[in-house]
């Protein structure tokens, strides 16, 4: 893609900056300010009784964090794990997560009217955790509300009160 | 000004705890007969450390009460009064009061106005009523100082000293802290700096209100003492008198209001005027100090030659401990990374490296072993607190009892400490309500009128043992399965006494005749359990009727360490905690029974069950069959039962780390913890497995 396209869309004043990323063929971003880094997938720790999109634990520098595949969650692209898959960390709520992701574009600043309202269906995100969308170089970037989805039931990366008995 | 005040507020608390449980130490070893001079001292020192403390931040209402008291012990350390029993319970009473003053004070919520009003007028009728030689200049003196505490009498001066302090703020304050509370820091300072700090300690009042003249005093002996050090050396005379001045609280009262008038003149002399002015008294109190006084007379010759051999100490908040754990848990990582590395390097640069990374892994081992002390504390604070409890209860209930302690010195981690608390606690009352008999009772059993509650700890290799004993009634196997079935617990006559003492555990479960204030609720034993077995401890009874009780709490060294059994499951390691694992073995086949589905194992004439922990984890590529891997027999506090793994990897000190901080928890998982390869592996929770484990057959057999 040509990542310098994106750079055009880049505004003054009172933009916000996205991490642009991709899932199979839809290009999603997610506000940067939640990016802790960008790394690249390594082994992880299996835990056991844990839906198949949460791949397991890492040591990132002695914190035991998660890594999750949105990839196997919404069901795009294809769960491959090779030297070019990304993981990036966010840092929510106090938390470390990892998602794992196809690949990662750019950081683009949008104004808040380039954000359109997200439509009701056709992405593989449910709206709830969407923030809209976006047109940058004739491509649209889905503009996801990472916060909600990570600290999501759905998700379950965050622990209900106690711990289910469902082994 | 208050944004510079309020910044200490945490510190005053802090020190203000300490110091009261210093006071009601000293009270309670306190002979009544003959009252050690010091230790008086050492009460009145700490009441009126507070009192400074509490007077410079505003809080009023512990000043007040402090202050009364502070007048009481003034008089029993000058044998104005003589210390009676009754005293010392008036006092321990308001030690209580100004426990919850402080803490009113620290969670900002009311304060118990009228409990402290009724202490200051049972301390002052104790005082008014004790009190021989009203015509003692004290007496008169101490109402006028506390008019000027609160009128802030002289208002010109003490802000005075305020608005000297911004551009110093830092090192003064310091200062302040460091002599109003604590003692250690203080013995560390030049003589000067003590000297000055004495003068502050022993009456910060007068210092912080109407005292601009003593500051100025004290400065100036510390400009010319800092300057000519011989000098101090050689003028011991007066150095003595000085000392004296400054130990002595009456007397540096008299220097007071001596010094306002000898005010601007120059230090020595301001200093020997006092003296001199005060001198039977001084002498009396500097001979007196220096023969008895512990911590500070030792101090100060010593720090004189400049050979101070104190423990000094630091606080430190714990969050920064914890972070240089991980850290130095990170640390031992890269190491172990690096002589991997080193072991593949060759040559001659290989072998240098390899001496180099030898000494870094020294280093890091010990690194690691003095960040875990600092986690570790002794128990002797936690045991402190219950020769008092005993004291009361016994009292209240009759009984005659003597507490033991033993293995105060005795290390545990600080997060354990502050969770032991209130189990040790619950386990103490109940020996002495339910165990020691009263002792008519005792006498007509052939025991000794006084009962005794041993309490002691002890390290046995990674765990540390407390155990509390009493020689009192013993548990008595045919109350408990009586109660046991009348609360619709399944139990047999033939039940081995281990698993009868376990009953008492079960909630709701009191064999008491009545239920008293201090126990026989029946709420608490399972509480005391359930405490114990989230810090990883576990707890066992032995008692025979008529002859005693001892629980022993079984507890880990340290939360943040397990010792720990690395064993693989097809490609993931797992850490099972050593301290549940009761053996390891390759079964036979004629060890292993099949029950529909599931295998169990018969060993040492038991039936185990067998959960296999590629099962449990969902482990692919593991060893199925159990002759082809190893059974690890396990023993949580709630159940036993074996599990099956691929190999034993080897034994190993692990660092627990949490899951829940970025996930969640997870069933039969403790922890993860991060091996040498910088990998994570997860910590078995037995307990927790034997809970969640579902298999039909061996569900059964488990519960």
């Amino acid at each position: 893609m040509s990542e310098t396209a994106l750079h055009q869309a880049v505004t003054g004043g009172q933009d916000k900056e996205y991490l642009s990323f991709v899932l199979g063929d839809e290009h999603y971003a997610l506000d940067i300010t939640t990016v802790k880094e960008i790394r690249g997938y390594e082994q992880v720790t299996k835990i056991a009784n844990a839906p198949a999109f949460i791949k397991g634990v890492i040591n990132l520098r002695g914190d035991i964090v998660p890594i999750v595949d949105l990839r196997i969650k919404f069901n795009v692209g294809e769960a491959t794990y090779n030297d070019f898959t990304i993981v990036i960390m966010l840092n929510i709520q106090e938390r470390i997560v990892g998602i794992v992701v196809d690949g990662v574009s750019d950081v683009i600043r949008l104004s808040e009217e380039q954000v359109l309202p997200p439509p009701e269906f056709g992405v593989a995100f449910d709206s709830r955790y969407l923030h809209g969308l976006a047109d940058v170089d004739e491509k649209m970037i889905i503009l996801v509300n990472i916060e909600s989805l990570i600290t999501s039931e759905e998700l379950g990366l965050v622990a209900p009160e106690s711990v289910k008995d469902d082994a | 000004m208050s944004i510079d005040i309020e910044q200490f507020h945490g510190v005053f608390f802090d020190e203000s705890d300490e110091h009261l449980d210093d006071m009601e130490q000293l009270l309670m070893s306190l002979d009544v007969e003959s009252p050690d001079p010091e230790e008086l001292n050492s009460i009145f020192r700490a009441a009126h450390s507070i009192k400074g403390g509490s007077g410079i931040f505003g809080f009023d209402a512990l000043m007040n009460l402090t202050h009364v008291m502070e007048n009481l012990l003034d008089k029993a350390r000058n044998n104005e009064i003589a210390v009676t029993a009754d005293i010392v319970n008036v006092l321990l009473e308001t030690l209580d009061v100004l426990k919850d003053t402080l803490n009113a004070y620290r969670d900002e919520t009311a304060i118990p106005q009228e409990n402290i009003d009724e202490r200051i007028k049972i301390l002052n009728g104790v005082i008014n009523e004790q009190s021989t030689d009203a015509a003692l200049g004290d007496n008169g003196a101490l109402p006028e100082i506390s008019a000027n505490i609160q009128s802030e009498g002289d208002p010109d001066e003490s802000f005075g000293f305020f608005d000297d302090e911004p551009t110093s703020a830092g090192a003064n304050s310091d200062d302040g802290f460091g002599f109003f509370d604590d003692e250690p820091i203080k013995e560390e300072l030049s003589y000067n700096e003590q000297a000055k700090s004495e003068c502050n300690e022993d009456d910060g009042f007068g210092f912080f209100d109407d005292e601009i003249p003593h500051i100025s005093v004290a400065s100036q002996t510390d400009a010319s003492g800092s300057a000519t050090t011989e000098t101090i050396e050689t003028e011991t005379g007066e150095e003595e008198q000085g000392f004296g001045f400054f130990e002595d609280v009456p007397s540096a009262r008299h220097i007071n209001t001596t010094l306002e008038t000898a005010s601007s003149h120059n230090s020595q002399r301001a200093a020997k005027q006092p003296s001199s002015a005060a001198t039977t008294d001084l002498h009396k109190t500097t001979n007196k100090s220096a023969a008895s006084m512990p911590a500070k007379p030792v101090a100060k010759p010593s720090s004189k030659k400049g050979t101070v051999r104190e423990s000094a100490s630091i606080r430190v908040d714990t969050t920064k401990i914890d972070a240089m754990v991980n850290l130095v848990g990170e640390l031992v990582i890269t190491q172990s990374m690096l002589s991997m590395i080193g072991q593949e390097v060759e040559g001659q640069v290989g072998e240098r490296l390899q001496l180099a990374i030898d000494e870094l892994q020294r280093n890091t081992r010990e690194i690691q072993e003095s960040v875990m002390s600092m986690r570790m504390l002794p128990l002797t604070a936690t045991f402190n607190r219950f020769p008092r409890l005993v004291r009361d209860l016994a009292g209240k209930l009759g009984k005659q009892v003597e507490l033991v302690l033993q293995g105060g010195s005795t290390e545990i981690d600080k997060s354990l400490i502050e969770k032991i608390v209130d189990p040790l606690t619950h386990l103490v009352r109940n020996s002495i309500d339910h165990g020691i008999e009263m002792p008519d009772k005792r006498v007509a059993a052939g025991k000794p009128e006084k009962g005794t509650v041993i309490l002691s700890a002890e390290q046995k290799g990674g765990s540390i043992i407390i155990s509390i004993i009493d020689d009192g009634d013993g548990l008595h196997r045919n109350k408990i399965l009586d109660k046991a079935r009348s609360n619709g617990l399944a139990v047999s006559d033939d039940m081995p006494d281990a698993e009868v003492w376990q009953l008492i555990f079960q909630p709701g479960f009191s064999t008491a005749e009545a239920i008293t204030d201090v126990s026989g609720r029946g709420v608490g034993m399972d509480v005391v359990r359930r405490n114990i077995e989230s810090i990883g401890g576990r707890i066992d009874i032995e008692s025979s009727a008529g002859e005693g009780s001892a629980f022993f709490i079984h507890l880990p060294l340290t939360l943040a360490i397990v010792d720990g059994m690395c064993v693989s499951v097809g490609k993931q390691i797992f850490v099972i905690p050593l301290l549940n694992i009761i053996e390891s073995f390759q079964p036979t086949n004629q060890q292993l029974k099949t029950l529909g589905n599931d295998t169990v194992l018969y060993i040492r004439d038991q039936y185990w069950p067998l959960v296999p922990l590629y099962d449990f984890m969902e482990v692919e590529d593991a060893a199925l069959s159990p002759t082809e891997g190893i059974v690890v027999l396990l023993e949580s506090s709630k159940k036993r039962f074996g599990i099956l793994v691929d190999a034993l990897v080897g034994q190993q000190q692990v660092v627990i780390k949490s899951l829940e901080e970025h996930y969640r928890k997870v069933a039969g998982i403790a922890g993860a913890t991060i091996m040498g390869d910088g990998k994570v592996a997860l910590i078995i929770d037995a307990d927790s497995i034997a809970t969640t484990y579902t298999s039909s057959q061996i569900k059964e057999l488990l519960s």
